[in-house]
């Protein structure tokens, strides 16, 4: 299916302090297209919590937030980048309760249950991207 | 005079103040006059370190004494209100006045251009350092609100006798939960409570490092022989919770405040009795 990007930004994450103006702007894109407040909290919880992991495992990145559409329905996509040291087994940090932190090990596989599209890649040694997308009425 | 082109500029202190002073007005500064005393004083320590120090201007003792001056002349006008702009404005007036008088002194243009280059170098590098000092001067009352803000945000509340409540407002991160810990903590023991309302109405979004913080803070609750009450989990952050996969079923949670406090209640078991209105 293809998407169009109605409008785009990027910010850059290197600090805990960046986290909070993040989530605002991306509460901001779901307002503007007039999610409710149970997507919007789904939105930005995994926002949350990917842009967390970005910080500890990647050292941080960068953030692209997008207003896209389908032609059927409007959405947020959210795509975070850096270039840390990768994940080396996907399926494994996708399983519920692993971590190779001291956390609760839900941060990805819970992400991807409050999203509608999620999409991972990661490369040893070269970063990882992770891809999410919140429906209007998804 | 070969090798001090810039210490002629003392000989026309006045001249360059007059020139200053009419470039800062016209530039829609309107205090011109009112700082002429700070103003004055800078000019001619300036120029009288020019006039004395032959080239080495970036390191000699005196200089220093002149980029002190100017940063100190920064950060008061940073304090007393002043934009960036004008701030920035009112070095690069003093930059063209001389350079004005300068070009009226100097008939040679190639004598001319060493002196207006030397004279950018010194100004340009004193105007990054006022730059900073007015950065500064900002970021110091930013980092004092913070520390401000991160202390009366976690205030703790007796709201009965062995009841402590505890309300979070805003993004709970790790040195957040700390303080909030530490203070819910002491509140325990200072107040002999033996049951806590956090109360989370005010945290916008939960996520996986949220609940392992009040997990945290609930499982130190419990090793003081506290009981814990997590409420005001709104409908939305319900949803969440579950969706992410947290379990939060060992802990005592709450829609609001209020029936999180009957709960309470219920503990120590005390009762709201309705008054009887006595009939006479």
């Amino acid at each position: 299916m293809t998407t169009i990007t109605n409008n785009k930004e990027e910010a850059l994450i290197v600090k805990e302090q960046d986290v909070v103006p993040l989530r605002n702007r991306v509460k901001e894109y779901g307002v503007k297209i007039g999610m409710s407040i149970l997507n919007q909290t789904k939105l930005i919880t995994a926002t949350s919590e990917l842009v967390r992991n970005l910080l500890k495992y990647g050292g941080g990145g960068k953030v692209i937030i997008e207003s896209v559409s389908n032609g059927r329905e409007n959405g947020v996509r959210v795509t975070f980048i850096d270039n840390g040291p990768g994940i080396a087994d996907i399926e494994l940090a996708m399983k519920d309760g692993y971590s190779t932190g001291k956390s609760l090990g839900l941060g990805l596989p819970g992400t991807k249950r409050l999203v509608n599209e999620f999409d991972i890649k990661s490369e040893l040694g070269n970063g990882t991207t992770v891809t999410i997308t919140k429906w209007k009425n998804g | 005079m070969q090798n001090n082109l810039l210490g002629v500029l003392k000989e026309h202190e006045n001249k360059l103040l007059t020139i200053w002073s009419q470039i800062l007005l016209d530039g829609g500064s309107e205090d011109g006059a009112m700082e002429e005393e700070e103003s004055k004083e800078f000019a001619s320590l300036f120029l009288s370190v020019l006039a004395k120090s032959d080239e080495k201007y970036e390191n000699s003792q005196e200089f220093e004494k002149v980029q002190d001056l100017i940063v100190g002349i920064s950060s008061s006008r940073g304090k007393r209100g002043f934009s960036p702009r004008e701030n920035a404005q009112y070095l690069i007036s003093f930059k063209e006045a001389c350079s004005q008088v300068l070009s009226e002194l100097i008939q040679e243009p190639e004598k001319l251009y060493d002196a207006n280059l030397k004279l950018n170098a010194i100004l340009d590098n004193m105007m990054i350092m006022t730059f900073e000092a007015f950065m500064k001067g900002r970021e110091d009352v930013i980092s004092r609100q913070i520390d401000e803000i991160s202390e009366i945000s976690t205030p703790v509340i007796t709201v009965w006798d062995g009841i402590v409540a505890l309300p979070i407002i805003g993004t709970l991160d790790s040195s957040r939960t700390q303080t909030v810990m530490e203070s819910l903590l002491q509140q325990i023991v200072d107040t002999g409570s033996s049951i806590a309302i956090l109360d989370i109405s005010g945290v916008p979004a939960v996520d996986s490092l949220v609940a392992q913080h009040l997990i945290k803070t609930v499982s130190a609750t419990r090793l003081m022989g506290a009981e814990c009450i997590i409420s005001g989990i709104r409908p939305e952050i319900a949803q969440t919770v579950v969706h992410l996969g947290i379990d939060l079923s060992g802990i005592t949670t709450k829609a609001s405040l209020a029936s999180a406090l009957q709960t309470a209640f219920e503990m120590l078991q005390l009762a709201v009795v309705k008054r009887k209105k006595i009939v006479e």
